[in-house]
């Protein structure tokens, strides 16, 4: 990357893997659980927390040598509760059919423990220039996980992607269906985001020993 | 030394002037965003009812309303009449889609008030519709609906919606493949009220026995399909004696 200097891309790339979110710091477990049975969802709700924590983060980060240290916490949240509520009048005022798909993230994204994690350990010690390029990476990470998650959840279980059936059709038994293949129910529930979540960690332990926690 | 931003003089000012700033900052973007908003929430009701009525621009898989600049012609065109029920009393009122379902449900709760029913007469292509909005408890939030009946009290159309239930599963009620099936279905059933319950295993998946006042469920989606069926079943039984002296009529 030519614009950003070796350190700054590193805040960028960092979380997509080596230094995930999700897989590594198993924040944003939650969210990650409820609601990847599809994958539209999963992309708007990437969407979503990448605008909610790029700019909170730069908020924050304005703010830090203001913030009372005491009460920091509350502080946080409060900005993360009012930029989510503002956004969503606005889209309600403007974009109104969009409004109503997000409706049920708004929760969601106000107690994503990534945002309060990464305000907490970032962006109340970084200039706000860092702390946007370190929440863009940080959600991007988020998104990663939240996709793969989401693209086996609605392949698996319901057989479609983003709504388009893929496998064929179950009940006219067409597609791979004429050959006897079932979809997996038991892929749209939460258990199975936490196993394929589980697969997901494992599988990149197993190709990167260094993150690999000492007993 | 302490740091300034330590001391608890400091935290006061400064949580107390988050809250102002903050307080107004949301107060006046909600106050000023407030008449848009209302006026998305009656273009939706109408397109809400109209879709129910099978006015609606749907393709091949996707439920898809009526356009917004066209809404409100088409409603006057399709919508008859708009009538309030209450107890006995029924009056015409062409403002009844904007009674709110769910201030009327709470004030029902008191003895004293007769919930008032609002009800919407359509007509298309000479068919009569009664379309009949109801609202009630999924899983984590309310769920609503209108059912689009016929002179039959064959469900003609639905559009169920919902505030929060689960993306891939209960939100799921809102898809044309759940709305479809219950097109056809009978409410009555030997002449007698029953509703249409949401039914797991029925070994009916295609929803091609449409008298067997059941439709096929939703995986993952229980208790929002127990909620839809409680819904139809509490809700649309409030019509029944209106409907009763349609007949008789």
């Amino acid at each position: 990357m030519g614009l950003l200097s070796k350190k700054d891309a590193k805040l960028i790339t960092d979380p997509l893997a080596d230094n995930n979110p999700i897989t590594i710091q198993v924040l944003g477990i939650c969210s990650a659980l409820a609601i990847t049975a599809e994958l539209e969802a999963s992309i708007v709700m990437s969407v979503a927390v990448l605008f909610v924590l790029g700019v909170g983060n730069v908020v924050i980060s304005l703010l830090r040598n203001v913030i009372p240290s005491k009460i920091r916490i509350i502080v946080q949240l409060v900005v993360v509760a009012t930029l989510v509520i503002i956004v969503d009048l606005v889209l309600k005022a403007f974009v109104y059919e969009l409004s109503k798909t997000l409706a049920v993230f708004v929760g969601l994204i106000i107690t994503n423990c990534i945002i309060m994690g990464r305000f907490e350990a970032f962006a109340l010690a970084n200039g706000p220039w860092r702390s946007f390029l370190d929440g863009i990476g940080n959600s991007l990470g988020y998104a990663v996980i939240l996709i793969i998650v989401g693209f086996f959840r609605e392949l698996l279980g319901s057989g479609t992607l983003l709504g388009i059936k893929v496998l064929g059709d179950p009940i006219e038994k067409t597609g791979v269906y004429a050959y006897g293949y079932e979809n997996n129910g038991f892929m749209l529930l939460a258990p199975m985001a936490l196993i394929t979540l589980g697969i997901i960690i494992w599988v990149q332990r197993s190709r990167n020993e260094a993150l690999i926690e000492e007993n | 030394m302490e740091k300034r931003t330590d001391k608890n003089s400091y935290t006061i000012l400064f949580a107390v002037g988050m809250v102002v700033v903050v307080g107004s900052l949301l107060a006046f973007a909600a106050s000023a965003l407030k008449p848009k908003i209302d006026e998305n929430k009656r273009i939706e009701k109408q397109q809400n009812i109209l879709y129910a009525m099978g006015v609606n621009e749907n393709d091949e898989g996707s439920a898809i309303f009526v356009s917004k600049g066209k809404v409100a012609d088409e409603f006057s065109k399709y919508i008859k009449k708009q009538i309030i029920i209450q107890g006995d009393k029924v009056i015409e009122d062409d403002k009844a889609y904007l009674i709110d379902i769910k201030k009327e449900k709470a004030l029902a709760k008191e003895d004293s008030y007769q919930r008032r029913l609002p009800l919407f007469i359509g007509d298309k292509e000479g068919k009569m519709f009664y379309v009949v909005p109801i609202r009630g408890k999924g899983l984590w939030d309310a769920i609503w609906a209108y059912v689009a009946l016929d002179n039959e009290m064959i469900v003609q159309g639905v559009y169920f919606d919902h505030a929060g239930e689960t993306p891939g599963l209960g939100a799921n009620i809102k898809q044309r493949f759940f709305m479809d099936d219950f097109i056809g279905e009978h409410i009555f059933s030997n002449g007698s009220f029953t509703g249409i319950k949401v039914a797991k295993g029925n070994a009916d998946p295609l929803n091609k026995d449409k008298m067997d006042n059941e439709v096929d469920a939703i995986t993952g989606s229980t208790i929002t399909g127990d909620g839809v069926t409680a819904m139809l079943k509490s809700e649309l039984k409030l019509y029944v004696p209106y409907f009763k002296t349609l007949k008789t009529n």
